[in-house]
């Protein structure tokens, strides 16, 4: 179960509707132009996806007896934003969920199939959850803070993995800070409770906290769902610079930030993966006509 | 539908009958008069009865209390004599009994609402403890004197604790539980998410966000305990003559009010009053002190 499996383009099951797998020095061409546009907003014009960071193979998902999600196969590309779309129900957070172990958090919801990082299928049973989640971090709809100060709310992660002196706590707290544009709003009041800070800010603080443990991953589950405009737009900015440094997937419901954020999307319906193309053929031109009927806003 | 149902010549839609309106709307303020009448009344005599208990308690009480009631010990009647066996008393029990029963109470709480949530023991010890809970504690001292008392030859003061530490228990049980489950699953995933082991989610995260309503509840739990009577009855029996010795028969506030108030002699009788009123401050002072610790926001 744990040999190294490299990504294998043959290994693509029938129901896979993507044209080219995403390995290693596997490019997939676009047939949209650069300038293609979707409502208006310009799609991404990333011309290729990078190789792959998690490949998912073969993946079933069970809320008890309820199946979620049906043999989904994709890969997710190393530093690049993989966008997940479909209405309600559809599967796209629990697939988010399968990629940290979330839900082993609670009885009765179990996993079968591979997600293969690093040569290891994480959802064997003998994964160190904290070291896959260590490596694979996570921020919520809502924004989470713990209820301590700004400062503790930052370190209380890095102390779980790492253990530094007092300065080099600072200059973590300030790092993650910084790069999740909270630092000039924050620095002043690092001592002071993070329930005192505004949605926004509280779930810039959860970003901060997130990539203080310095994971590889980061998995966005409708970020900015419960956000105001400005807050949101600073978001998408942040999703955007993060990118250069770690590999993101984001849930989201609205399918212009995907086209806003996204290297790549994946569209879900009823716990079955559609379609995933890069960003601009997406939203050009979709292959699949439940993708078209989805994204032109017709169901969902 | 047809055309004419949603026209407002239809059957559904004929004018008032103003008579009709009136009557009805007669009759609604008559029965909504009849409601206030009874919620005011049973009101009324609700307070007319906590008015007087807290009247008279405060006319006798503040009566008996002078400074010697905290300096001296029950003495035989006639002979003067305060309270400070039975004060000092009950502060050693209710703290023993405190610092044993809240942790037990802290832990299976704890336990029912992160570990055993919907398992079937968890189920069974929640019951269990809410059994517990209200029973009436004259079982719980019979309990005690079955299991310390009779084996060990006499009444002591550690019975009495333990007799007090096990009503503690499923107070700071529920309350612990409640006030876990009333964080919300995604603060805990966010913990777990950030590569925490549950025992560190739970005491880091969990306890700091439900602080202030646990210490509500162990707060409501000591002043449970400062008024018990009964358990003490079988267990501690009282004891009129200053001592820190647990192994002995021990005095409390509850047991001296049983004993004085009972007695013929004025003196003993002024004593349970004032030991009364010390007895109802503690609790009501320990009531507001634990409404104004669940105010705080961390």
């Amino acid at each position: 179960m744990n040999t190294p499996l490299q990504p294998d383009p043959t290994a693509e099951s029938k129901d896979q509707t993507m044209t080219g797998s995403m390995t290693e020095g596997t490019t997939t061409s676009r047939t949209a132009e650069a300038s293609a546009t979707f409502g208006g907003m310009a799609a991404r014009s990333e011309e290729k996806l990078n190789a792959s960071r998690i490949s998912i193979r073969g993946l079933d998902f069970y809320y008890g007896a309820n199946k979620a999600l049906k043999q989904i196969n994709f890969e997710i590309p190393d530093r690049q934003v993989t966008g997940m779309i479909g209405p309600s129900g559809c599967g796209k957070s629990t697939l988010l969920r399968v990629l940290n172990r979330m839900y082993s958090l609670y009885p009765g919801q179990r996993a079968t199939g591979e997600v293969l990082m690093d040569g290891k299928n994480t959802i064997d049973a003998s994964v160190d959850l904290n070291e896959l989640r260590a490596k694979i971090g996570m921020v919520f709809q809502k924004p989470t803070p713990f209820p301590m100060t700004i400062y503790e709310n930052i370190a209380f992660g890095v102390r779980l993995h790492e253990q530094l002196n007092k300065a080099q706590m600072d200059e973590r707290v300030e790092w993650a800070l910084t790069r999740a544009a909270l630092w000039t709003e924050a620095k002043d009041r690092l001592g002071s409770s993070a329930m005192g800070l505004s949605g926004g800010q509280q779930q810039r603080l959860c970003i901060a906290r997130t990539i203080a443990v310095k994971p590889e991953v980061i998995l966005f589950d409708e970020p900015t769902s419960a956000l105001d405009p400005i807050s949101t737009l600073k978001i998408e900015e942040l999703i955007d610079e993060l990118k250069r440094d770690f590999t993101i997937a984001i849930v989201t419901h609205n399918m212009q930030q995907a086209a806003r954020c996204a290297d790549q999307v994946a569209f879900f319906y009823l716990g079955e993966l559609v379609e995933v193309s890069p960003a601009a053929q997406m939203f050009t031109a979709p292959k699949h006509p439940k993708t078209q009927e989805y994204i032109t806003g017709r169901f969902g | 539908m047809s055309a004419s149902t949603l026209s407002h010549t239809g059957p559904g839609h004929s004018a008032r009958d103003p008579k009709t309106a009136a009557a009805l709307g007669r009759r609604r303020k008559r029965v909504d008069m009849l409601v206030r009448a009874l919620c005011t009344g049973a009101t009324v005599i609700a307070i007319a009865f906590l008015i007087s208990i807290l009247g008279l308690l405060t006319y006798r009480g503040f009566a008996a209390i002078d400074l010697t009631l905290f300096t001296t010990s029950t003495r035989p009647p006639g002979s003067g004599g305060g309270l400070l066996n039975a004060i000092v008393g009950s502060l050693i029990q209710v703290s023993i009994a405190t610092v044993v029963g809240t942790p037990i109470g802290m832990l299976v709480g704890t336990y029912l609402a992160e570990y055993a949530r919907a398992s079937t023991l968890g189920n069974i010890v929640r019951f269990v403890s809410d059994i517990l809970l209200s029973a009436p504690s004259i079982l719980i001292g019979l309990f005690v004197y079955q299991l310390l008392v009779v084996p060990f030859g006499g009444f002591s003061g550690w019975a009495g604790v333990v007799a007090l530490s096990i009503i503690i228990i499923p107070v700071v049980v529920r309350t612990t539980e409640d006030m876990l489950r009333l964080i919300p699953d995604t603060l805990r995933e966010a913990v777990a998410g950030l590569g925490a082991p549950k025992w560190k989610m739970i005491v880091l995260v969990c306890w700091r966000s439900a602080i202030s309503g646990i210490l509500t509840g162990i707060l409501l739990g000591i002043a449970r305990i400062a008024g018990e009577t009964a358990p003490l009855l079988f267990t501690s029996l009282g004891n009129n003559a200053f001592t820190t010795d647990l192994s002995r028969p021990f005095p409390s506030l509850p047991l001296s009010i049983y004993a004085y108030a009972g007695s013929p002699y004025e003196d003993w009788i002024a004593l349970a009053w004032a030991g009364a009123l010390l007895t109802t401050a503690l609790v009501l002072g320990l009531n507001i002190l634990a409404r104004a610790v669940l105010k705080v926001r961390i």
